[in-house]
């Protein structure tokens, strides 16, 4: 057993664990944590992606003593108080998701895409995105969330740079 | 009447405020809690004193199971229960019954049949301890020769998987056949053109974000069994651990909570699942058991395996006249297929897709290999993803031969609206279609001539790109209970919907969302009938002791079945909401109109009494109407008459690199009509998901064996599936003729772009190495696969 402290969402943990428990299982089985799921065991999924000293990292495959000293955020500390940051709320108004799994490390990761890049264009977004998978939206209402909550809560084209979002277009109904 | 739309790439405008009392575009209930990580899926379920279980599983594809020694494993101070197959046999619980009538083993008794199959679990008090205690467990396997290529499966002398089975000599599953052979024959004797293409649909997996689990909890005191499972039919199966365990069914609860995703792999009642139970009512205390990426890649249900011979028969003119076909499935080591009883191959007999036949036939056989048992998944509404693959290559393949446009070829064969309902060759009773304008919006949104114009420039200049189309009729909502059950069980599904005192309203629904949006569109399907805000409605799904019967969701069939309910049980309510009315109006119900969401006598605008007026008046003071009781609910178990049959036209665009023969989808066009549109934005979701399954299935996607029978895709590692990377930006469209059947014309469509994609990207592969003299090509096309086609080889998938 190995003792460790370690911050989670603004709250201080002082634990011992074994040197082999993973991070994500630190998280959700001791700490009930149980907003990082996780999908696969190869590290390819992201499902289970939380940011670890500012920077984002697969918490399947990261040692809770690893995280010793660390400061841990997960979706679950993004907002206070039933509250929504302007990211998950740009999910939820694109339907950027679905059954719901691969969004909470979706969110982590594209949080971290726009600190780093507060304007990306789709392209950017979906580069940034390469390592979570989703098996629902087929991506593009994630794009778009993403680049409505980096420009703006009308959300741009996909393909255009986020900022100079064109306003909505009527849709056309022709009834034959 | 068709309603044409397009939106192409236009990105719908949010409208925040925009909430619909009823059909339309609103945001879902249900993301709050998800964005927030405050879903609840099983693995977050912890309970008091719950233990952890892990199962060993077969490193052979077949051998004979000599020994199983456990003491090391009973030895680790962790542990609390070891079982292996022969504690099960002993409990008669070593075998349960398929969906398919066949059985499978829980634990192996005598030998096991396919590699990652479940010899023994542990139960420890942590996952970790679970897993270490594994390694303790010594199991002595005589190997057999496996049987992996199912062509030389039913060859004489072939190894018998099935030897459990009385009197079983060979690996033959069972055969079966749909039309007409003598009259498609005929028809194929006096063609002028004959077309013949093997077709490979190779073996996928739906492989849904979370694998599938489960926490049981008996508790011996009132004899009571919950169980919180990843299942897509938790009503199903109840009914199913009631015959297998012998426990009463009221004495049994399942409760299906969120899902990460289903796509058909969590239809069928894992070995897991009942060695979960088995754990629980041995060691008194709740049991979890979540099975790995690897474990639901190697042993949970897999999709399609059909290798096809298709024909097609033709006049020169381009009049399709028949199609024929022979079909090899490998259904694997046990027969699990999740597919109504009568339908073996499920609804495969709508091959015959979207043209009007003089005749068609189909002959198919079935057959065991050493592989993981499955075939129904992955959104293939009981196998239309491999009969419209075949319909649509071949059409292409016959397109080619003619030298003829390949929509101008479709567009000359289409059933005509006028002859909905249309019966085909092979019996199914089309509801409605309306099919030309719905390619010719597809045709108008991909810019279709100025596609084929750009196409030959760009031959002239040697770069590679291919454009392909695949139109599609699907057959979802099963099903009619005069002939779809499973396992004897109708596939009607309940509703109920109760109103409380202050307007508010709960619907109870015998169908388990996993990402679809129930809790938002049922909720505006009950909306549109009764004139309660959605906002206003609770949805319940998913737990058997709250929720009415019904068989789950699965093969599109929400909408159709469960949609039919919820629209049905709103109207009984709003009749009874009407003889309310009439006794707090004084008037007779025939002079009452209704206006979403309120009575008002006709010709006095000013005497009117709104549905939350009616729930109070039903639960509150004062008379009611003469025979009327108090309350404002109502139940209904919905029979549907037919199935709903939706379609849809796709363009595809592929770029492929010279160099590389990396293939590039560069635009996707779906244009989908599935009847009258609950929530469009849903809907779109929807589409993009199953499109992106798509180009998984045509480009990545395979579950593939050696020859030893070792799976060789059993992580995401080998099993790709696509990333935003892999994807464009889809475009969609719609028209909309509604079914003529369903109380609201909605039709089912979740699994249309799963279903409809794959040919569209093969054909547009193939149609883009048509200059390297291919014709076809089997998935997934990979760089390597590709490759080889360019140089005129290419190969079957297995």
């Amino acid at each position: 057993m190995t003792h460790i402290k370690v911050t989670v969402d603004g709250t201080v943990y002082e634990d011992d664990v074994e040197p082999r428990l993973l991070l994500a299982h630190y998280l959700r089985d001791r700490l009930g944590l149980t907003g990082t799921p996780i999908g696969c065991d190869t590290s390819s999924c992201g499902a289970c992606t939380v940011d670890l000293d500012g920077a984002t990292a697969k918490s399947c495959s990261v040692l809770a003593v690893q995280a010793d000293g660390c400061a841990v955020t997960t979706v679950q500390g993004l907002a206070a108080d039933g509250g929504w940051t302007p990211l998950q709320r740009a999910f939820h108004e694109q339907h950027a998701l679905q059954c719901g799994y691969c969004t909470p490390g979706m969110i982590m990761a594209a949080r971290d895409l726009l600190r780093e890049n507060p304007r990306p264009t789709a392209e950017e977004v979906r580069d940034a995105l390469e390592g979570n998978l989703c098996r629902c939206t087929g991506y593009q209402n994630i794009v778009r969330a993403v680049l409505a909550a980096a420009g703006g809560q009308d959300g741009p084209e996909p393909g255009s740079r986020a900022g100079d979002a064109p306003g909505a277009q009527a849709t056309e109904e022709v009834r034959a | 009447m068709t309603t044409v739309a397009a939106n192409g790439r236009r990105t719908a405008f949010v409208d925040n405020d925009q909430k619909p009392n009823g059909h339309g575009r609103m945001l879902r209930k249900e993301d709050p809690r998800f964005v927030r990580g405050r879903g609840r899926y099983v693995d977050d379920l912890q309970l008091p004193g719950m233990l952890h279980l892990a199962i060993l599983r077969s490193p052979f594809a077949h051998a004979r199971v000599l020994s199983v020694d456990t003491t090391l494993a009973e030895a680790h101070p962790k542990v609390r229960l070891v079982v292996t197959g022969a504690m099960l046999a002993e409990k008669g619980l070593a075998w349960m019954p398929t969906l398919s009538n066949d059985v499978q083993a829980v634990l192996a008794t005598d030998k096991v049949r396919f590699q990652g199959q479940e010899v023994a679990f542990v139960v420890a008090e942590d996952r970790y301890a679970a897993r270490d205690a594994l390694e303790l467990i010594d199991v002595e396997y005589e190997p057999l020769d496996p049987v992996i290529d199912v062509r030389t499966a039913l060859a004489p002398g072939a190894p018998v998987i099935r030897d459990d089975l009385e009197g079983k000599a060979d690996n033959h599953v069972f055969d079966w056949e749909t039309g007409d052979a003598a009259a498609t024959d005929e028809v194929f004797r006096r063609a002028d053109v004959v077309v013949s293409q093997d077709i490979v649909y190779p073996r996928v997996h739906p492989a849904p974000m979370e694998t599938c689990g489960a926490v049981a909890d008996y508790d011996a005191v009132d004899g009571k069994l919950t169980l919180w499972s990843t299942t897509q039919a938790p009503h199903a199966h109840r009914t199913l651990y009631a015959i297998v365990a012998g426990l009463p069914e009221h004495k049994i609860r399942v409760v299906s909570p969120d899902i990460g995703g289903g796509f058909g792999n969590k239809v069928p009642i894992y070995p897991g699942y009942v060695c979960a139970i088995v754990g629980s009512l041995l060691t008194g205390k709740p049991v979890k058991w979540m099975e790995d990426r690897a474990e639901n890649l190697i042993s949970t249900g897999f999709a399609r395996d059909y290798i096809m011979r298709g024909e097609i028969a033709a006049t020169r003119e381009g009049k399709i006249l028949a199609v024929r076909t022979n079909v090899l499935a490998d259904h694997g080591a046990f027969n699990g297929v999740a597919a109504p009883v009568k339908y073996p191959a499920g609804f495969f007999g709508v091959f015959t897709g979207s043209y009007d036949l003089e005749a068609a036939y189909c002959k198919m056989t079935a057959v065991y290999t050493n592989k993981a048992p499955g075939g129904v998944a992955y959104a293939c509404s009981f196998r239309i993803t491999e009969a419209v693959y075949l319909v649509e290559r071949i059409v292409d393949c016959l397109a080619a031969e003619l030298r003829m446009e390949p929509v101008e070829l479709r567009m000359r064969n289409f059933i005509r609206p006028e002859q909905f309902p249309y019966r085909t060759k092979t019996g199914w009773v089309y509801d409605s279609g309306n099919y030309a304008p719905t390619m010719e919006l597809a045709k108008q949104i991909a810019g279709y001539d100025e596609l084929r114009a750009e196409q030959a420039e760009k031959r002239a200049r040697g770069e590679i790109m291919g454009i392909g189309v695949s139109f599609f009729t699907e057959a979802v909502g099963a099903g009619p209970r005069k002939d779809m059950d499973i396992l004897g069980l109708g596939m009607a599904d309940g509703c109920e919907l109760r109103v409380h005192p202050t307007g508010k309203a709960v619907v109870r629904l015998s169908v388990q969302t996993q990402g679809q949006g129930h809790e938002t569109t049922f909720a505006q399907i009950v909306a549109e009938e009764l004139g309660i805000p959605p906002q206003d409605i609770e949805v319940v799904h998913g737990d058997t002791d709250q929720t009415p019967f019904g068989l789950g969701t699965y093969g599109s069939r929400s909408t159709p079945v469960s949609g039919a309910a919820a629209a049905l049980v709103a109207r009984k309510v709003r009749d009874k909401a009407r003889l309310i009315a009439s006794g707090m109006l004084e008037v007779s119900v025939a002079d009452l109109e209704w206006e979403k969401g309120s009575f008002t006598v006709a010709g006095d605008p000013n005497a009117s009494v709104t549905i939350q007026d009616i729930a109070m008046r039903a639960h509150g003071a004062g008379d009611l109407p003469e025979g009327v009781e108090g309350g404002l609910e109502a139940q209904i178990c919905y029979n549907p008459e037919n199935l709903t049959y939706p379609h849809g036209a796709y363009i595809c665009v592929v770029d492929i690199d010279p160099g590389t023969a990396k293939v590039t989808v560069r635009r996707f066009v779906a244009v989908d009509d599935c009847g009258t549109r609950i929530n469009p934005m849903i809907i779109e979701g929807q589409v993009h998901g199953g499109l992106t399954d798509g180009v998984g299935m045509a480009l990545m996607e395979m579950i593939a064996f050696d020859e030893d029978g070792n799976c060789l895709s059993g992580s995401l590692m080998d099993y790709l599936i696509p990333t935003a990377l892999e994807v464009p930006d889809w475009e969609t469209g719609f028209t909309v003729t509604p079914s003529p059947h369903h109380p609201i014309g909605a039709k089912g469509v979740g699994e249309s772009a799963t279903v409809g994609s794959p040919p569209a990207i093969v054909n547009a592969v193939v149609d883009a190495l048509s200059p390297f003299g291919i014709r076809h090509a089997d998935m997934p096309l990979t760089p390597s696969r590709v490759w080889e086609a360019m140089r005129g080889r290419p190969l079957p998938p297995i």
